[in-house]
């Protein structure tokens, strides 16, 4: 087990480096820079100064060498400019040059500077991602349990109409993706058209002190896309378990229907949702970014397309390194998770 | 002249869309009588749920190409502002509407006061367009590569899986925010990765042909001819483009894709093929140890035979229930990039850019931004019940 735990971590960290390394190259292609150079430069700056800029400010070495730095494998970069001055990697954003540390990458905890926010990218996302785990905690306390009931009612009479009315459910919600839902969502319950008014459409609030008026909404709206997907997984999980050899035999010795799906049932049709939400974390991730900017949530989400947006690179880049991380921690989580899960599986 | 009342309304809707019933009552009437003769396609009208879901799938295909082609059922110019209906409810009469034009904004007007209708339908030709297209191309590419990777096995297998794992671990939209800007359509870099994505719809139809007439030398190499010549043809209109960084066809440049929709396309088909590819593989492993697959390996028969002839054709049944809730993903993929305002003009009516735009006013005008989100989830519903009513036929057998 420990040796699997450890080949699947080397994986995971290889495939992070790759990942970031994509993030890297793609955010750091000139013309995001040449941009990058006119908005702190000046909008008029002509080619020859864009070059010089980003040459001063170390955007002009090659390629390998500022990701090294950027991760924080590799020195800092020193360059004396074309003006005269030195300019040190690690002293960008008026740092002082005395005792200066001689590496300045994430791995030592230094994220750079939003060129947006005007502040630590670590303490940004740090903020963002604080009110986006609020978000995603309320969506797992409604999504999980209620899928999983969905999906038991469904599977353990296969074929019955509450089998049917209840999958029909299952498929309408995973065709109906979030910004479709949402919309629909606000119509009905927080617009004077829909004549409820029972929650508010606008989440701004929720950041601070969220209530269920204002909060509802946005956690329902991410919620129903996965719902869907996971009861339908263990609704097949359970489909079959209840065609298993031993649920016949407990059947036949006259166990009551209610222990069954219960105390017999239930274990073994667990096993394969769980690795599904586990993975559905990447997908919750799409989610947030939509419902955050539908519902003016400033979260994780909210900030990507900020970032993404304003090409805020070193915020862009601090962005999907958490992201990637997220969605690969989920992986392995899940991957070990089913082995401890499946007695069947044995790693050796 | 007055506003239309709710009924009229859906009257006049229902009399825009003739044609449309019209060619689905031909559809089904044609099909229901024939269904026995066409194999898992008639078998589909078996299955209440197969037949709904086709009927809502079918009625989007019309539409979208009825609108495209002959321009029917579109009331007015998706793009063109009347002064006077921003905003307006449905049914609002257009103010001094001249002969010929269409007298009523059958669904109100948007926020720039176009007709919410008519953009409707006219996003309905998009999707129906790029979706299926792009997951036909996802489809190529994840059989090629998936196909060889589930035989094969070992280290290339490895590598392969890899590379698909590394995608399926991005984030959807950080992937479009990062490929789908005008800055990096400057750098031609959407474009290499049509090179590379385009290329394998012509290695998977050179090495089909190829295995499967490789005795009868002059059959393939006429086959091959024209298969290779259309699709060349296709592949460098499809690459090339004056004024941007692959221009060395331009002598033999068929016609020119937008820019912004390239971009569009060879992102979600980049999103897409992973996935396939693991379908593929997965079912490519299982299917080579049947007994059938070890006769043609005594028989002798090539490798890419085995691949394409013998197991891809087995594979059918789980590849084409995938393939309709992949167009219905893909769907929801290019709502996206709409609602993110990413890759296409602003002004351009795809249901993802309608929806965002509404979505400003929702709480005072919600007209302009439901019709475009019921379009989106009907079509993906109806997808969504195709394939699993094709599921359900396909496991009768």
């Amino acid at each position: 087990m420990g040796l699997f735990i450890i080949k699947r971590l080397a994986v995971m960290i290889f495939t992070a480096l790759c990942l970031t390394f994509i993030v890297f190259f793609l955010t750091n292609l000139y013309p995001n820079l040449e941009k990058l150079a006119k908005s702190e430069g000046n909008f008029r700056m002509s080619d020859a100064e864009v070059a010089s800029y980003l040459g001063n400010n170390g955007y002009l070495q090659p390629l390998p060498v500022k990701y090294g730095q950027w991760l924080g494998v590799l020195p800092g970069y020193v360059i004396e400019g074309t003006d005269g001055n030195v300019r040190y990697g690690c002293a960008k954003g008026g740092k002082s040059t005395e005792n200066l540390p001689k590496f300045c990458g994430i791995l030592q905890g230094d994220w750079g500077l939003s060129s947006v926010f005007k502040d630590d990218v670590s303490i940004i996302i740090g903020i963002r991602l604080s009110l986006t785990g609020k978000l995603m905690m309320w969506v797992m306390i409604l999504m999980v349990p209620s899928a999983l009931v969905l999906g038991i009612l469904a599977g353990m009479r296969e074929g019955s109409r509450l089998d049917r009315s209840l999958s029909t459910f299952a498929i309408a919600t995973t065709a109906t993706p979030e910004y479709v839902s949402g919309v629909i969502l606000i119509t009905v319950f927080a617009s004077k058209i829909g004549g409820l008014q029972w929650f508010k459409g606008s989440a701004t609030q929720a950041m601070e002190t969220a209530t269920f008026e204002n909060f509802f909404l946005p956690v329902l709206t991410i919620a129903l896309y996965g719902m869907g997907y996971i009861a339908r997984m263990t609704r097949a999980s359970m489909a079959e378990v209840m065609t298993a050899q031993y649920i016949r035999t407990a059947r036949l010795k006259g166990v009551t229907f209610t222990n069954i799906v219960v105390k017999h049932a239930l274990r073994n049709a667990l096993i394969a949702p769980f690795t599904v939400i586990m993975l559905q974390f990447p997908w919750l991730l799409n989610g947030v970014v939509i419902v955050e900017t539908l519902f003016n949530y400033k979260g994780f989400g909210w900030t990507l397309v900020q970032a993404a947006g304003n090409n805020d690179i070193e915020l862009l880049l601090g962005v999907s390194v958490v992201s990637v991380l997220v969605v690969l921690i989920t992986q392995l989580i899940s991957d070990i998770g089913y082995v401890y899960l499946n007695p069947r599986i044995s790693v050796k | 002249m007055e506003n239309l009342a709710w009924l009229e309304i859906t009257a006049r809707i229902l009399t825009q869309l003739i044609p449309v019933w019209i060619a689905l009552v031909v559809t089904f009437i044609v099909s229901i009588k024939y269904k026995r003769s066409l194999g898992l396609y008639g078998k589909l009208f078996d299955s209440n749920v197969g037949m709904i879901g086709f009927a809502i799938v079918m009625f989007w295909a019309f539409t979208g190409v009825f609108a495209g082609a002959f321009d029917w059922i579109i009331t007015h110019d998706p793009l063109s502002q009347v002064s006077g209906l921003k905003n307006k409810i449905p049914g609002t009469a257009m103010p001094g509407a001249s002969e010929g034009d269409y007298p009523y904004y059958l669904l109100g007007g948007d926020n720039l006061a176009r007709d919410v209708f008519s953009r409707v339908i006219a996003g309905s030709t998009k999707v129906i367009l790029i979706a299926p297209l792009a997951t036909l191309f996802a489809f190529m590419v994840g059989i090629t590569l998936g196909l060889p990777a589930g035989y094969f096995g070992g280290r290339l297998d490895m590598v392969l899986s890899f590379l698909a794992n590394l995608v399926l671990a991005f984030p959807v939209i950080l992937l479009f925010y990062l490929l789908v800007t005008p800055e990096i359509r400057t750098t031609g870099f959407p474009q290499y990765m049509a090179v590379v994505l385009f290329a394998f719809p012509i290695i998977f139809a050179t090495v089909l042909i190829n295995s499967r007439y490789y005795l009868v030398p002059q059959k393939r190499n006429i086959m091959l001819g024209v298969t290779l010549f259309i699709l060349f043809a296709l592949y460098i209109s499809l690459i090339n483009e004056a004024g941007t960084k692959i221009t060395i066809f331009n002598s033999i440049d068929l016609f020119d894709v937008d820019g912004g929709l390239l971009t569009v396309f060879v992102s979600v088909v980049f999103v897409n093929s992973p996935t396939v590819f693991r379908i593929v593989r997965g079912l490519a492993m299982d299917i080579k140890t049947r007994d059938y697959v070890a006769a043609a390996q005594t028989r002798g028969e090539g490798t890419w035979y085995i691949m394409l002839w013998e197991i891809l054709p087995n594979a059918r049944g789980p590849l084409i229930v995938d393939f309709c809730l992949r167009i219905g993903y893909t769907t929801i993929l290019l709502g996206t990039l709409g609602f993110f305002g990413l890759g296409l003009a602003p002004e351009d009516p795809n249901w993802g850019a309608t929806i965002n735009e509404g979505r400003k006013l929702l709480s005072i005008y919600p007209h302009p931004a439901l019709p475009p989100s019921f379009a989106l989830l009907s079509l993906v519903l109806g997808l969504n019940l195709l394939a699993d009513g094709l599921r359900e036929e396909s496991l009768k057998d």
